[in-house]
């Protein structure tokens, strides 16, 4: 992947953290893999977690494989996860519970059902850098919320898409899919589209009255 | 668990069992309050639910929210482990490409075996279930009728804690007056199918399933299940007391750490290893039934998994219950000079009258559910209600084209959600967009839980187009040769699945629900493959002579009398119910066999 040639100058001290955190990321993620092709879609050679995993440990992604994306990639990754699932009064954002991660943990997967989805998100994720920088010289982490908006709402219509916009089109479908996937299997998640299970009680005492009222039965 | 290695094997055992799943372990319970001594040799590992189990993570706890992989082929969390539809090292193969001649095996190589994830659902078989060539003058009766395994029904319930209610209906049997625990109240989405269903003739009712819904009544059931044995009843008792009931959270298919669902381990193999008359070997393959010059089982070779060794354990008898297909590639890899085609084939019928549930599913969205007040719909970790089966009139008068029938299984209620819970929203949106922003977060609460669907499992007769047999040069990864399998669908079983799809449908309808059924061009793709329900049964058949079946009523081989079957090999035929309670029943009916013949001497 190249770098977006009209990119803004950043300042010499971001420049070093992000040089720094890249270093540190790809050295503490895989030594034998070249930073250069950390960036590329070819499919992952780590391996998986293999048929008797333990269960009942709790699991963070780069946990079992090592994760891809470089910190510029992360950043257009965590700003299109908040696009699509920014905060409101009762939930938090999709970035602020670990989505980006979930992500990365996704297209890094060893396994073959995630291969496809490892090229589809990061071409994708060069493709909104790139266009974020082709209309308003910025990368799209750096965007207004208008200006991001503006560029999803292009996408998000499969029947209006234009024809040069149908590749990125599909790509925001399926980085909206995992997206909301990732979002609503976290707590935060579950609790913001009203799930409120998976806590032990003494009785099941099946439905309140409010429930059987709203559909009828009460 | 005090399990031993290859190293501590005794000389020699009165029972020899291959499995430790529901069969094997009902077998094992069976013989060994009764103080017969046993060994079991599991193909997995050793596995213990009390600790292993991951009831409460979310799907962000695990890899790739918990969806299902090559190494988890039923997520992660499931409580499934070295096992799967394909094990690396272990194939099979399907003598047709065609898709519709596939079957599927699933393998479960864990100590407790396919128990660990299973959903507990626990239908008896009915009257007719046995009698399928009397009733429906298609398939093979049965040797034996309901009456024969009632009073085993009873006791099984009894002993694993099954909850439900006595419908009275026909061909769904009631169980005993007491036997059953209290079924939980249902949920929005089963009340109000109840509700509507009735346009359509669905009865629904609470299903019956092997979850502790209150503690077990310890002060009196041993005495039940274990009259005049004071032994069995105190060891029972104590471990009826250590399981507790239902706390409404959590799928069952995790495992149950509490104990409140049934598995082989907590129900069966604790409370026989504390007999002292059990030794459990794991990883160990079984590769050949031994027999004499007599032609009688001498004992089992396995491989000792853990260094790769051929080992031999001897017994008075061998019991296989290694699930129906790994029994039956058993008895065809035990070849000798008295039986060239395998072991107990005189007949030709091993591997022959493989049968799976016949099934279908339809889903649709019920906008009635939609922004429902917030509430806990866990229950039971699994459905609490079913539709039976009740078209007999139309059956007895052939109007249907299929013998037999079909249950339908929910699918409900505001579950935990998992990577897929906003699928399909943009079509419920409606604007043909892509939601995102605020927008998406609305509309996920108003849809989430908004999804009701059933899924079928019905009968199906064996065929002659349905068995496996050896291949010829594949061998597993320890030399052991495996498993060939031809699938054939009958017209029963394809009216079946026309009939599944277009009585959901009109279930759905009847509750308000937008279906778009399939077509009729697709029927194949419309029903799950052979195999795909993970109720294969069958392959060594129990019948009335030895020309025609390879077990007797008992469960005992015809040619090999200290040989018997305790999984769902002796099957004559899948019923409109899940087969592992009546597995259990058999085994438990077996074993007592297995007892008296063994005093009288004959085995």
């Amino acid at each position: 992947m190249s770098t977006p040639v009209d990119l803004p100058r950043m300042d010499r001290r971001k420049a070093i953290q992000w040089m720094l955190s890249t270093a540190a990321t790809v050295a503490a993620r895989d030594t034998g893999l070249h930073a250069a092709e950390s960036t590329t879609t070819a499919p992952p050679l780590a391996k998986g977690y293999g048929p008797d995993p333990s269960m009942v440990k709790v699991y963070q992604p780069g946990d079992v494989w090592p994760l891809t994306l470089s910190e510029p990639q992360r950043r257009a990754a965590h700003a299109l996860c908040d696009v699509i699932i920014p905060a409101d009064a009762s939930s938090p954002s999709a970035s602020s519970v670990g989505v980006p991660d979930f992500i990365d943990e996704w297209i890094s997967s060893p396994y073959p059902a995630q291969a496809t989805d490892r090229r589809i998100v990061l071409e994708g994720l060069k493709w909104i850098d790139d266009e974020a920088s082709r209309r308003f010289k910025k990368v799209f982490a750096e965007l207004t919320d208008e200006q991001q908006t503006a560029i999803c709402d292009d996408l998000c219509h499969p029947a209006k898409t234009k024809p040069e916009h149908k590749a990125a089109a599909a790509f925001f479908k399926r980085y909206r899919d995992l997206t909301a996937g990732g979002y609503y299997t976290t707590a935060e998640g579950m609790k913001a589209i009203g799930y409120v299970g998976n806590v032990a009680s003494a009785t099941f005492d099946g439905p309140p009255l409010e429930a059987l009222k709203h559909v009828g039965l009460a | 668990m005090p399990v031993i290695t290859s190293n501590t094997l005794k000389d020699t055992y009165d029972v020899i069992i291959v499995g430790s799943g529901a069969g094997g372990g009902q077998t094992a319970y069976t013989l060994t309050m009764e103080g017969v001594k046993v060994l079991m040799l599991e193909a997995g590992r050793s596995f213990d639910p009390a600790t292993e189990v991951a009831m409460f993570q979310l799907p962000s706890h695990a890899p790739l929210r918990g969806v299902s992989t090559p190494d988890k082929q039923y997520g992660f969390h499931d409580c499934s482990i070295n096992s799967g539809w394909n094990i690396p090292g272990e194939p099979y193969t399907n003598a047709s490409p065609e898709p519709e001649h596939q079957f599927r095996w699933w393998r479960q190589r864990m100590m407790g075996g396919r128990t660990n994830h299973w959903g507990r659902i626990s239908l008896r078989n009915g009257p007719y279930d046995f009698k399928p060539r009397t009733r429906f003058g298609a398939g093979f009766d049965w040797p034996i009728g309901y009456e024969d395994v009632a009073p085993y029904y009873d006791k099984v319930e009894m002993l694993v804690g099954v909850f439900g209610t006595n419908e009275g209906l026909e061909n769904s049997p009631d169980s005993s007056p007491g036997v059953l625990q209290p079924a939980p109240k249902l949920r929005v989405g089963e009340l109000y199918a109840q509700k509507h269903g009735q346009k359509v003739g669905a009865k629904i009712v609470p299903i019956h399933r092997a979850v502790l819904t209150k503690p077990q009544d310890a002060d009196t059931l041993p005495a039940k299940l274990h009259p005049k044995n004071a032994k069995a009843q105190r060891i029972l008792a104590e471990h009826m007391r250590m399981r507790a009931p239902c706390f409404w959270a959590t799928d069952c298919h995790r495992g149950c750490a509490i104990r409140a669902n049934y598995d082989s381990q907590t129900v069966h193999l604790r409370p026989a290893l504390a007999t002292e008359n059990l030794d459990i070997l794991p990883n160990a393959m079984a590769r050949e039934v031994t027999i004499d010059k007599q032609g009688k089982a001498t004992g089992v070779t396995f491989i000792d998994k853990t260094n790769g060794q051929e080992r031999h354990a001897a017994g008075r008898v061998v019991v296989l219950a290694a699930s129906s297909q790994e029994s039956v590639r058993l008895l065809l890899n035990s070849k000798s000079a008295l039986f060239p085609h395998g072991l107990a084939n005189s007949s030709g019928k091993v591997g022959k009258y493989i049968t799976d549930s016949v099934s279908s599913s339809v889903g649709a969205h019920i906008p009635a559910f939609e922004n429902m007040p917030v509430h806990n719909e866990d229950g039971a970790g699994g459905p609490h209600a079913y539709v039976p089966w009740t078209l007999h009139d139309q059956n007895r008068n052939g109007e249907l084209g299929f013998p037999g029938g079909y249950h339908l299984e929910f699918t409900t209620g505001r579950q935990m959600p998992s990577l897929t819970v906003v699928n399909g929203i943009d079509r419920l949106a409606g604007d043909g967009g892509v939601l995102y922003g605020k927008r998406l977060k609305e509309d996920a609460r108003r849809f989430y839980g908004c999804n009701l669907g059933f899924g079928a499992q019905g009968t199906m007769l064996p065929n002659d187009g349905t068995y496996c047999e050896l291949d010829p040069t594949l061998k597993d990864q320890w030399g052991i040769p495996v498993l060939r399998f031809h699938w054939k669908w009958t017209d029963f079983d394809l009216n079946q699945v026309r009939h599944q799809q277009k009585f959901i449908t009109e279930l759905l309808q009847a509750a308000g629900g937008k279906v778009s059924p399939k077509t009729e061009a697709d029927i194949f793709k419309t029903m799950k493959p052979g195999g795909s329900v993970i109720h294969e049964v069958g392959g060594a058949i129990m019948g009335e002579d030895r020309e025609t079946s390879v077990t007797n009523q008992w469960s005992q081989t015809w040619d090999v009398k200290n040989l018997f079957l305790a999984d769902g090999a002796p099957f004559a035929s899948t019923a409109d119910k899940n087969p592992t309670l009546t597995i259990m029943a058999l085994a438990w009916r077996m074993a007592d066999h297995l007892m008296d013949e063994l005093k009288k001497g004959n085995l």
